[in-house]
């Protein structure tokens, strides 16, 4: 009986237990209506894991700071994958109040529409599907001012009620931090198994103790870490050519952090304007800017992240 | 950012004691980072939590006498901000200042939160526009890494003052690196003047308002 509290009444019958709140020594109990209206985990956790098994490999990405380029990730990582036309991707928006993946994938002011089996997602290509809550607000001014149950809520609708058909990659995008969408996520896809995070940060140290703080997150809620990529590293001054480092990475950069908590780096990505171009522009930079840099980095990191992936499958 | 790291907060008889930067006692902070036991524990809080050390900060620091509180907020429109407006509503907070990058993804989500401070009832001081261009140190060449001009337009846009740009500076992010003050260490910098002259307008508005 692991789950009778320390401090609880003589002969509690323990939380879980089906008696919790009923028997003669619950009563008094100050716990009494919490455990007698407490069922178990929340039934959306085994719709969800029902929902998912359709979903081959779930990735969430994370990052410590806002304004890293998450979104930027996410929105290319999806790109980059759809590329292969036999896969089918889908992109997951879970930052509530400041969605900015529709932008990203050039998407505003599409609207979700409703079917039998659920909400259909929006489709960029054929092979790519988007959710996020930006297609649910009426006008780009419209603010989402939720506390985190409702933003929970919403995060339960998107993983339970959305048609995503099969799926081989889901890619979940997140606010910054480590708190109420990040804990709904890893909690509602508990019991479906995601492949693993992968965090987002700047070169600088103010960005990388935020992301420590990331990497603890994930390994108090067990969430495997795929690596970390380090974006906004260096800029190649377009005239001269010379790199200037506009983020310094004062404390080695997450090269040094990633070797010291031993988590792989994925690959580094310098800063290109081209970058923050294409995504004002709602376009994919590996058919806008094919031989830059920045988009040989993402090749590889993106390859990368595949193999971690067939690895979990076999 | 503030040389502050590794301080501790204390307990008095009026309250939390903040943690001062300097000998003077002239800025007073504080952070969730001063109650951590080591810097890199991850705080796991949904909202509920957060609010009720919101409620504290505002209510069970022993601030002192203070002529302005700056409140930095993480992104967003959620629990934090609402709390945040909640508790300082008594004290009838002068404004918001509201903080973009110029590109079009980071400017559509500064619009929302100008409709939360509208729907807040918070005025708005002004909009920043930061990382706004970078000039090469090597030839001189501005270049508009995030694009340029978003945050005035959002401000013409939403009728509000736009209070400056403030340019790519790798002294000023070296400088928060360091937990240097910029503004006494660099007074020949690009970035400098932006700030100062932000910091002017925000001033002379609050001497307008009181």
């Amino acid at each position: 009986m692991a789950d009778v509290p320390e401090n609880a009444p003589q002969h509690c019958p323990g939380t879980g237990s089906s008696d919790a709140g009923k028997s003669s020594a619950c009563e008094g109990c100050p716990n009494q209506t919490l455990c007698a209206a407490a069922a178990g985990p929340d039934p959306a956790i085994e719709e969800i894991k029902e929902k998912m098994s359709s979903v081959k490999h779930k990735i969430l990405v994370l990052s410590g700071k806002g304004g890293v380029g998450k979104s930027t990730f996410s929105a290319h990582l999806a790109h980059g994958l759809a590329e292969d036309e036999g896969k089918q991707i889908a992109l997951l928006d879970v930052d509530i109040c400041g969605p900015s993946i529709p932008r990203i994938m050039g998407l505003e002011g599409e609207q979700v529409h409703q079917s039998g089996s659920g909400w259909s997602p929006v489709y960029v290509e054929d092979n790519l599907a988007v959710m996020s809550v930006g297609f649910l607000l009426g006008s780009p001014d419209d603010a989402v001012i939720w506390r985190g149950p409702k933003k929970s809520g919403m995060i339960k609708q998107f993983l339970r009620d959305v048609d995503w058909g099969d799926v081989d990659y889901l890619i979940v995008d997140t606010p910054p931090g480590t708190s109420d969408e990040h804990l709904s996520v890893v909690q509602y896809l508990s019991a479906a198994h995601i492949d693993g995070a992968v965090i987002i940060t700047t070169p600088q140290e103010v960005s990388l103790q935020d992301v420590r703080k990331e990497i603890n997150f994930c390994r108090k809620v067990k969430l495997p870490i795929i690596g970390v990529v380090e974006n906004m590293s260096g800029f190649i001054c377009p005239k001269c050519k010379n790199e200037s480092q506009i983020f310094p990475p004062t404390t080695g950069g997450a090269k040094k952090m990633c070797s010291d908590l031993k988590i792989p780096l994925l690959g580094r990505v310098p800063l290109d304007p081209n970058i923050g171009k294409s995504c004002d522009a709602g376009k994919s930079f590996f058919t806008e800017i094919p031989d830059s840099p920045a988009t040989l980095s993402y090749r590889t990191i993106i390859q990368k992240i595949q193999e971690f992936c067939s690895l979990r499958q076999s | 950012m503030l040389n502050a790291h590794g301080k501790d907060v204390h307990q008095c008889d009026s309250g939390w004691v903040p943690v001062y930067v300097d000998q003077e006692k002239s800025i007073s902070l504080m952070s969730i980072g001063f109650l951590l036991e080591r810097p890199d524990d991850a705080v796991v809080w949904r909202g509920p939590k957060k609010n009720a050390l919101i409620k504290q900060f505002v209510g069970d620091v022993s601030w002192g006498d203070l002529d302005f509180l700056i409140v930095d907020t993480p992104p967003g429109t959620s629990d934090e901000h609402i709390s945040t407006v909640d508790a300082l509503r008594p004290f009838n907070p002068m404004g918001a200042v509201v903080v973009t990058t110029p590109q079009a993804v980071s400017v559509g989500d500064v619009r929302r939160e100008l409709t939360f401070c509208k729907k807040m009832g918070l005025p708005v001081v002004g909009v920043v526009e930061n990382m706004s261009g970078f000039v090469c140190p090597h030839c001189t060449e501005c270049t508009n890494v995030f694009s340029k001009g978003g945050g005035e337009e959002l401000a013409r846009h939403a009728g509000v003052p736009f209070l400056g740009c403030v340019p790519l500076d790798p002294l000023l992010t070296q400088s928060l690196e360091q937990g240097k003050n910029f503004i006494q260490e660099f007074p020949k910098s690009s970035a400098y003047s932006s700030i100062t002259s932000i910091a002017q307008q925000i001033l002379d508005s609050a001497t307008q308002g009181s």
